[in-house]
């Protein structure tokens, strides 16, 4: 419980320099005397930014850990099972066919290659034995990389690299109030993960194993894909791919408390709010006033934290 | 595909057929990429061509010696110096290089001497690096990969914040002249470059009986006298030293070795280095030399060869990964 009361005591503390971290200068003194400038940028800009990276941050996580269980697999989240390349398809080409459609439909239709993508992968998933726990990650991102060649072939043909790159990079720095509040819907979904935690352990477990227990197998694996290929889609639309996130996050949690996920998921949500909120935080201050995108930083921070789950892990048994 | 070929010892001959005839194809592809679609000045068109078939050539040779010759020491065909993250290391050294002298700086140098600069430590670091993946605790294959995979997304998110920090106005100027692609081959390398390939390749077809041998694996190439680590790290430094030519010339091809390598395992009949290692080379040429006349004069797609590569070559990899398991 002392970790968990350190982890948000952390957690607190990045949320207020985040607040507080800018071009321009906002101190907590001049919103507390209530200067109409300071708070008119709290609200509109800082405020809805640090509420995004919670958000998303913390969706990201529960998305990853829902996969983990379901892939059963540590190394399995959505940018390392094709998820988040699929999703970011999904939205070349509902920008392509419907250029005109509100944001809600183009997020849809990339919730459903979200989906299929998933999908796709736990199907090749299931035609290997799994000979090592390692080949589950390998394919994932293979299947990503091949799902991504396709989709710059695409937008190469059509002229749409660069809106590809704005959603494949994660950043943060366009966030204002009214362009965000997907996120609350994703974090809504994530949470629902609360609730059927214990369902989506069992299905873990595999699809006799459930079926023994009386679990619509089919049923709770769909729901528990759907789940995260929505919440991929809404952070993908709304502010770019987080690398590695769902997969620094559930390991971290696991590793302070073991693997019972109803107990995980507060603790992993808060993790990966944490983590979004330092890489964010340090994106900005690296290179002052210019910033960094949270998708780079995470791909430097996140790549170093699986190298050492992979290796140090093998070192401390060997 | 290799297994699927009953491979008989005595097939020598065959080999040599095949070889001749991608040499064959090679030359025809060449010869389409000299002269298809030339409208306007032959000179003047053959000229820039001419240049542009020695950077693939060069590339092309580059890519499959050092697959070949990386597969034969790590003993296994999927593995491969791109896939191992070797040119995300030398785009992520050459971005510290421009990170660290400025534009300014770099205009003062010659390129060329950047160059052998930035090969020598590469090279150096992937020695290093490498050496404690191949002679640590690691041993599972499925692991050197993934890490191998993972360490290539470091590198290149490391390079991607060096890429930010640097002046945006200065780094335009950089991206043309220091980051080459298919598209702007890096022509003034094209000298040095041949020389460091042609050796590197005499190097190795020198080493050519040794690596038969290193083929057989480790315990066994040991009991038959060769000496292992000596070869191993010989080796190691030569797939560094051509990753880093073939990646300063174009840039990084994530896919190519891989698809190339294994084509060339499938066709010859045969596990002898005196045929796998041309035939890969020759195979690389028409790949990318057709690849780029199709791509070029047919359809008109500039760029795209590197992604149709990594498509496919993704494929592959995701079909030898599934295969592999199974069996």
């Amino acid at each position: 419980m002392t970790r968990t009361a350190a982890a948000l005591a952390v957690f607190l503390l990045l949320a207020v320099a985040s607040l507080f971290a800018g071009v321009s200068d906002l101190t907590p003194g001049a919103v507390l005397a209530g200067d109409p400038a300071a708070l008119n940028l709290l609200l509109t800009s800082r405020a809805p930014r640090t509420i995004a990276v919670v958000l998303a941050g913390g969706s990201v996580a529960i998305a990853g850990l829902i996969m983990q269980m379901l892939a059963r697999n540590r190394f399995a989240e959505p940018s390392t099972s094709g998820t988040v390349d699929a999703a970011s398809l999904g939205m070349l080409c509902a920008t392509l066919l419907l250029p005109d459609m509100p944001v809600i439909v183009k997020m849809m239709v990339a919730a459903a290659f979200a989906l299929a993508g998933a999908g796709l992968f736990m199907a090749v998933l299931a035609r290997i034995p799994l000979s090592s726990p390692l080949v589950t990650p390998l394919v994932g991102l293979m299947l990503g990389n091949v799902i991504g060649a396709a989709t710059s072939f695409i937008a190469y043909r059509y002229d749409l690299l660069q809106s590809l790159a704005a959603w494949s990079n994660g950043d943060f720095s366009t966030i204002l109030r009214g362009r965000y509040e997907l996120l609350w819907v994703a974090f809504a979904l994530a949470a629902l993960a609360w609730f059927t935690a214990d369902r989506l352990t069992v299905a873990g477990l595999g699809r006799d194993f459930s079926v023994n227990l009386g679990l619509n197998y089919r049923r709770v694996l769909l729901f528990g894909l759907s789940i995260v290929a929505m919440v991929t889609a809404m952070v993908v639309t709304t502010v770019g791919m987080i690398p590695f996130l769902g997969l620094a996050a559930p390991n971290l949690a696991s590793m302070a408390l073991g693997d019972n996920m109803r107990r995980a998921i507060p603790l992993t949500a808060l993790l990966g709010a944490g983590l979004a909120l330092a890489c964010d935080l340090l994106g900005r201050l690296v290179n002052y006033p210019f910033e960094i995108p949270i998708g780079t930083m995470m791909g430097v921070i996140g790549s170093m934290l699986f190298l050492y789950l992979l290796l140090g892990k093998r070192f401390r048994a060997g | 595909m290799p297994a699927d070929l009953t491979a008989s010892p005595g097939s020598g001959r065959s080999g040599g057929v095949i070889l001749l005839a991608l040499l064959v194809i090679a030359l025809v592809a060449c010869t389409a990429f000299m002269t298809v679609g030339v409208t306007g000045g032959w000179a003047f068109v053959l000229q820039l061509r001419a240049v542009k078939l020695a950077a693939l050539l060069l590339v092309g040779c580059a890519i499959a010696l050092a697959t070949v010759l990386f597969q034969t020491v790590s003993g296994n065909r999927i593995l491969t110096p791109s896939i191992m993250g070797f040119d995300a290391l030398y785009i992520l050294i050459q971005t510290a290089a421009v990170f660290a002298i400025g534009a300014s700086g770099l205009n003062l140098v010659d390129k060329r001497l950047l160059f052998l600069g930035q090969a020598a430590l590469m090279t150096a670091f992937a020695a290093l690096l490498y050496r404690w993946l191949f002679t640590g605790a690691v041993r599972s294959l499925h692991l050197l990969l993934l890490a191998g995979v993972v360490l290539g997304m470091l590198f290149r998110s490391i390079s991607n914040i060096l890429q930010r920090m640097i002046d945006p106005n200065e780094f335009v100027v950089l991206q043309d002249r220091f980051f080459a692609s298919f598209n702007t081959v890096d022509t003034t390398l094209l000298g040095v470059a041949a020389v460091i390939i042609a050796l590197a390749a005499i190097a190795i077809w020198r080493m050519r009986a040794t690596l038969d041998v290193l083929g057989l694996g480790r315990d066994a190439a040991i009991a038959l006298g060769v000496p292992y680590k000596r070869t191993t790290m010989t080796a190691l430094l030569l797939v560094a030293v051509l990753t880093s030519t073939s990646t300063a010339l174009v840039g990084p091809v994530a896919f190519f070795g891989l698809l190339v390598a294994n084509l060339a395992y499938a066709l010859i009949p045969s596990h002898r280095h005196a045929l796998t290692l041309p035939a890969a080379a020759l195979i690389a040429v028409i790949c990318l030399v057709g690849g780029q006349t199709v791509l070029e004069r047919v359809f008109a797609f500039n760029t795209a060869l590197a992604i149709i590569v990594e498509f496919l070559g993704g494929i592959v990899f995701l079909f030898m990964l599934v295969r592999g398991a199974v069996r």
